[in-house]
Parts: C-alpha cells; structure tokens; sequence
C-alpha cells in the first residue's frame, strides 16, 4: 500500500480538542467534521488541505479526549496518514481501528518539512521525501496489529474471525 | 505481577502477562455518552442486530445534557432507542442521570478485580476502586457490543509512592497535578499508574477518585489503587450484595514485584496544585498564581463533582459572597449528590452566595454550554483539561484546581490559597 501526499507539520502535543473541538460534536460523519479539523490551529487548515495530504508532527499526537471524532475529521479532511515521533494512547487504537494509517518515526518526523512531497510505502516500511531525496524505513508493526489493520478495521477482522473462535 | 497485570491475565484467560503482550479479554461492564455512544451504535449496526451482553452495558446521555440544541437532543433519541431495542436497562435518563464517571461507581457497577471500558478518556477515574478501567473510542465499544471482548497491549507500570502528611487543603487533585507537572502531558503515555504508599492507604475514595480521573493527563493507560478497607466500605453503601457474596476478596501486586519506573513523592511540604493554561502538566504552587484574575469558577466535573467537593466548597463560601467580578457555577456531579447537597444545605450555601446550581452535565468542561468563555475570558474550575479552546473561545484559558481552590478563589476574584479566607 502506497500513499502520496504533500506534508502539513504540526508541534508536540496536537490534543483532540485541538484537531476537533467538541463544540462540532454533535455530527459524527467525516466530511461534517473534516470541515473544522485543525479550526483553532489553524483556521484556513480545512481549506487548504487535499485529498491524499499527510500530517507530520511531534511527541505524543492526539492525547486527550477519546472522541473517535478527532480521526473522522483527519480522514474527512482528506489527511490520508500521519507521521509523528509519538502518539497517544487511545488515538492510536481509534486510528487502528477504523484503519488510519499512522507511523511512528521520530527521524522521520523531524527531518521532514511543510510542504514535502513524500510517498509512504506500508508494504516495503518506508517513507520517501521526494522533495530531498531522503528515505526512512518505518519500524515493523506487532503483528496483531497490522492483522486489525490488513482486515480493514477492528470490526471487520472481528466479523471475519467470528468464524472461527477470538483467540 | 502489577494489579493491572494480574486483572489483565485473569480476563485473558492466562496465568501470567508481561508488558507488551497483545490480550483479548473478556469486559465486565463497557459503556459510552451521548457523543461516543452514536458512532459506536452505528459502526455496530453495520455487523451485527443483537448486543452480545446487554446487561454489562451502560448508556449515559451527560456531555451536552440535558440538550443544548436539536443535534444533540437527535443524539440521545439514538441512545435511548438503541436501550429500548438492545433491552440495555442501563441508560440513565436526565433527571436520573449523572457525569458518568461519578454515577458508575455510585450505582454500584463498579467492581475490584474486573475489566471497565469507556468510549470517554476519563474511564480511568474506576481504577480508584481497584478496576481497570481505560478510556476506549467507539469502534472499540462497537467491538464489545458485538463480542463482549476488548484487545490491550499489557502496559508497563510505573508505580507512585506518596508519603509523609497530607498538609490542610491538599488533597487527591493536588496530588496528582503535582504528579502531572513532574511527568509531563506523556509522561505515563501507554502505561499504568499504580499509586501506593501511606498517603493512599489514609486517603478517601473521592480524593482516590480524582486521581486516577487524571491518569489520562499523563498519557497513561489506567490508574489503579489496590483495594483496601476504604474501598471495602465504600463498596458496602453501594453493592452490599457483592461484598457479602466476596467475603475473601483481596487484590494486591505480587510482593517483590519490578515496576518499570518507581516516582517517590513526599506530600509534607506540598501547597494547593493549580494547572496553568494550555496543559494540565502546567502546574503551580497556588500561592505562585495569587495575580491571575477570574471571569468564571467552575465547581463539579468528573474529576472533583463529588459530595466531599460541595462539602469543601460549601464550607469556604458559608455566610460569604461570590465577588461581583466573576461568576461561580456548581455542577454536582450526579442526581443523588445533588439531592444530598440539598438535604445538607450545600446548595443554599451556593445560592446564597450568588452561585449558579446547575443539574448534573459535563456541559462546560469541553465547552459544551452552561459556562462556555468568551474570547479573553479566564476560567479556574475543578475539572480535568486546559487545552487550548477546551471551555470555549481558543482565545479564553482555564486554570484548573482542587474543590477548595476554587471556591476561595470565587470569593476574591483572583486564584487564592483557602487558607487565606
């Protein structure tokens, strides 16, 4: 699985508040949300962004809230992953679950500039800065998880085990 | 093994779990709010028509009740019709409710030994009274409601030993904004807190409560006290049938157990513990604070919502007056605490003073309504969170503090040290 897409850069501690305020939490459908992602950042964030763009930021990405709302917004606003040193706990199983591809890379996250052009391979583990020539390999995820993953979400690896007994 | 450890590998089936490991396990109770629950309602209906246990299921409408507008009047109406046709007895309607993390526990749900998971990232306020519970995101919910199940990586844990005296107006929510300020906002990110030590063993269960309430602003997975005697006694006002049919119940970690990290505080010493804004880790000595001034004070909240907070608050605003510059609103946390502050004159004591009493809502916490700020507009209130925005405008800010702090505060205008009124 390849994505491509320009990069937006954001600081440590992006809280969920932050990527969705709870004021626009009375919808829950992703293009609702995705029209106020970053607002209180950023409020031209929505507009300016593109299908297939990459958010890349710093430590401890998405603490806060557990509102699922925050991941809706990212991927209603087109952000097809996110690149950060590190995440927060509950927003890292939401993005898992509902399959929002997010990666892990402290090099990664503070090489990379605004505006990058960078392409992220899953398969291969790497990420390629087209705009100065640079790779990174990603760290390989624990096999639960890319099998929640590779099923598309925890609800449909769910369905599909059901076959057979959960382990 | 940790008390999280030992909880995680009974649920799972196994004699023993280490850090890291990936569980499924089996949930005793799970449940979601007015803004979680929808989305985890749909995503379930799209696999599945029947909850897989609908007795370990709560449903409880607090965020934006009762209904700030008809959006969020629409989000009830799917929770209270999902209750209806799920046969979940436990949705809590307004007038009956309380903010979840307060009601659960008083409703006697809340139980030693077992699995809690909440599409709200305050459901580690449970592990208090020796649960553990985390905060979870409603596909995960949508998952339990499927399969009773939920999946954990096994964390590492850091455990906190608190000693020496607790000195007057400090209490849990001191204690753990202190803990905050030294860990940072991620400090504890993917772990458990375990707090222990003789300052826990003294300290009541809502100070306990506030404590593991904020485990989440650390980053971490859980906060958990083994239980003890005071929980025990707790537990016999709300489930007396569960303490009598569990007569050798004990949970304790293993002795000689190796934490991933041990913190040792001593309280001796310790002031009132304010949050600056934009981070609950922005934390101050409250006597460091004494020039910020207030627009609004806060008093209720998951976090410090509780019988013994009115009780604090009451007794510093008794015969007092609010400062014409600010208004205090109080929030008891649930239907029953508010019936209780009546009957102990708490509410009079407010009202008197030129408070606003509210019914029972998270409402202005994350900005919902009753006490959203204006732009440039100060807060001081008693809950949990300081982002940037979180109570209203991105332009307003929130100091965050003790019951005590507050309510001192309220009577001067400024953030106070109540030993000064």
């Amino acid at each position: 699985m390849k994505l491509q897409g320009k990069t937006w850069k954001f600081g440590d501690n992006i809280n969920t508040d932050l990527i969705i305020p709870a004021r626009y939490m009375t919808a829950y459908e992703a293009a609702e949300l995705g029209k106020h992602c970053m607002e209180d950042a950023d409020p031209e964030f929505s507009k300016k962004v593109r299908p297939g763009d990459i958010i890349v930021a710093g430590e401890n990405f998405g603490c806060g809230s557990s509102r699922e709302h925050a991941v809706l917004a990212l991927k209603g606003a087109g952000i097809s992953a996110i690149i950060a040193k590190s995440f927060a706990r509950i927003f890292f199983r939401n993005a898992i679950n509902t399959g929002l591809p997010i990666i892990e890379s402290p090099e990664a996250a503070t090489a990379i500039k605004e505006g990058a052009e960078i392409v992220i391979d899953l398969t291969a583990g790497q990420i390629e800065n087209l705009t100065e020539n640079r790779r990174f390999t990603i760290k390989e995820f624990p096999e639960f998880l890319t099998k929640i993953v590779e099923n598309g979400g925890l609800l449909k690896w769910a369905t599909r085990e059901k076959k057979e007994p959960i382990k | 093994m940790t008390l999280s450890e030992k909880i995680l590998a009974q649920k799972s089936g196994r004699a023993e779990v280490k850090p890291g490991e990936f569980v499924l396990v089996d949930v005793d109770l799970g449940f979601a709010n007015d803004l979680t629950g929808p989305p985890a309602i749909k995503e379930f209906e799209k696999y599945g028509d029947k909850v897989f246990a609908p007795e370990k299921v709560a449903l409880i409408p607090d965020h934006f009740t009762p209904c700030k507008d008809i959006d969020s009047a629409g989000l009830v109406r799917i929770l209270r019709e999902f209750s209806l046709k799920q046969n979940i007895s436990r949705f809590y309607e307004i007038g009956r409710m309380g903010v979840e993390h307060a009601l659960l526990p008083e409703e006697g749900l809340i139980l030693p030994g077992t699995i809690v998971i909440g599409a709200d990232s305050h459901t580690c306020t449970h592990g208090a009274l020796g649960a553990f519970a985390t905060g979870v995101g409603s596909t995960d919910l949508a998952f339990f409601l499927l399969t009773g199940k939920a999946w954990f990586r096994v964390p590492e844990t850091i455990a906190v030993e608190f000693s020496g005296k607790l000195p007057e107006w400090v209490g849990g929510k001191d204690l753990i904004l202190y803990l905050i300020s030294k860990t940072g906002v991620d400090g504890a990110r993917y772990k458990s807190f375990e707090f222990i030590g003789p300052v826990i063993s003294r300290l009541p269960v809502d100070d306990r409560f506030s404590m593991c309430n904020m485990a989440i602003e650390a980053g971490a997975k859980n906060g958990i006290i083994a239980p003890d005697s005071i929980t025990l006694d707790y537990l016999r006002q709300v489930n007396p049938a569960w303490v009598s049919s569990h007569p050798d119940f004990t949970l304790n970690p293993d002795s000689g157990v190796t934490y991933s990290k041990k913190i040792a505080i001593d309280v001796s010493e310790m002031e009132p513990f304010v949050a600056a804004p934009d981070l609950p880790s922005n934390g101050f000595p409250v006597s460091r604070l004494s020039e910020v001034k207030l627009d609004q004070v806060i008093i209720g909240s998951c976090t410090n919502g509780r019988i013994s907070d009115l009780k604090i608050a009451a007794g510093i605003l008794k015969g007092k007056k609010v400062a014409s510059s600010l208004r205090l609103i109080v929030i008891p946390a649930t239907q029953k605490i508010w019936q209780e502050a009546l009957e102990k004159g708490y509410l009079n004591t407010f009202v008197e003073s030129g408070a606003a009493v509210s019914t029972p809502t998270c409402g202005p916490c994350l900005g919902g309504h009753m006490g959203v700020l204006a732009e440039g507009e100060v807060a001081l209130s008693t809950t949990n969170r300081n982002f940037v925005g979180r109570m209203g405008h991105p332009r307003s800010k929130v100091y965050l503090s003790s019951a005590a702090v507050a309510a001192a505060s309220a009577l001067t205008g400024r953030i106070t040290h109540p030993a000064k009124i």
